[in-house]
């Protein structure tokens, strides 16, 4: 079940990459498009924190992970690159984890 | 360019090291893990794939997101093409490289030819040093004995933050994204693993259509 989800999932990411490629650029000049295409990726990750931050299962919950994601946060502030704001979140809920 | 293009693929080859050891801690095999890098090749669809069946989600779920986040990818394509010109054999293997990274250096280019040589540098370069980081992540993070004593299971959400930092520089998406985090808490508890994210999607959709109508 496992690999036909992560195959079904490739398969769809290459055709929408082809699809830009490919579509005549009336389909995807549409203004609605333009605008809704670009705001999905905002609403979605930002669901992603906020459930991965804050739920276990169906629960939500407050724990170790808030404060991984506050350092995280601090860590954006400052510029640091991709792998430093990740490091950072998974130290900070490792040296929690420890007191 | 090629020096251009050489900086981004060591940064996402480290950025590809923690989507390795991610995704093996959500419990995706070695094979699973690096196909993804290979066949997917896209970074945020990727987390969020492992991301939802790390947090216990179905990997349905985690391929619908995967699939609503990729969907960006189809609009630089749409900015590529007439820059590209690519068809044929060309076409399909340009595609699989259509990301953030390419897109960005090669529309950055004056002239055709650099656009061109910058979209296929850039792509090389990334699509090398990703494999190569998701390997060495996923088979370092295998040695592990409890990813989690390490902070592994925190580590998914700051890699969403860090993809979404560069997305909220104006005053709209960052309300949009306040709202998203909101609603997808309130539904969490009542609904199976994943839909939240779905129906975020719905929403900003219904958003997008109706506010370019007026």
């Amino acid at each position: 079940m496992m690999w036909a989800g992560v195959l079904v999932a490739c398969a769809s990411c290459y055709v929408l990459k082809l699809a830009g490629l490919s579509l005549p650029t009336r389909v995807l000049q549409d203004p609605r498009v333009q605008r809704t295409v670009p705001l999905v990726p905002v609403a979605l990750l930002a669901a992603l924190v906020a459930t991965q931050t804050f739920s276990t299962g169906h629960h939500l919950v407050l724990d170790v992970r808030a404060a991984a994601l506050a350092a995280a946060v601090v860590a954006v502030l400052l510029r640091a690159p991709f792998l430093v704001v990740v490091a950072s979140a998974a130290v900070t809920a490792a040296l929690l984890r420890l007191v | 360019m090629i020096r251009d293009a050489l900086g981004i693929g060591i940064a996402s080859g480290a950025y590809a090291l923690s989507f390795g050891a991610i995704s093996t801690a959500a419990g995706l095999s070695l094979l699973q893990t690096c196909a993804l890098s290979l066949l997917m090749f896209t970074g945020a669809s990727q987390f969020a794939l492992v991301g939802v069946v790390g947090a216990g989600g179905s990997v349905w779920a985690g391929a619908a997101t995967a699939a609503l986040l990729g969907s960006r990818n189809a609009l630089y394509g749409l900015r590529l093409s007439s820059l590209l010109d690519a068809r044929g054999w060309r076409r399909a293997l340009a595609a699989h490289v259509v990301i953030d990274e390419t897109t960005a250096m090669a529309i950055a280019r004056e002239s055709v030819p650099e656009s061109r040589l910058a979209f296929w540098a850039t792509g090389l370069a990334v699509f090398t040093l990703w494999n190569l980081g998701t390997l060495i992540g996923a088979l370092a993070t295998h040695a592990l004995p409890d990813p989690k004593v390490l902070g592994f299971d925190a580590a998914p959400p700051a890699a969403f933050l860090a993809l979404l930092a560069p997305r909220l520089r104006a005053r709209e998406p960052m309300a949009i994204a306040l709202a998203a985090g909101l609603v997808a808490l309130v539904c969490l508890p009542f609904v199976p693993a994943g839909v939240p994210l779905l129906i975020v999607a719905l929403l900003v959709a219904l958003f997008g259509v109706l506010r370019s109508r007026t």
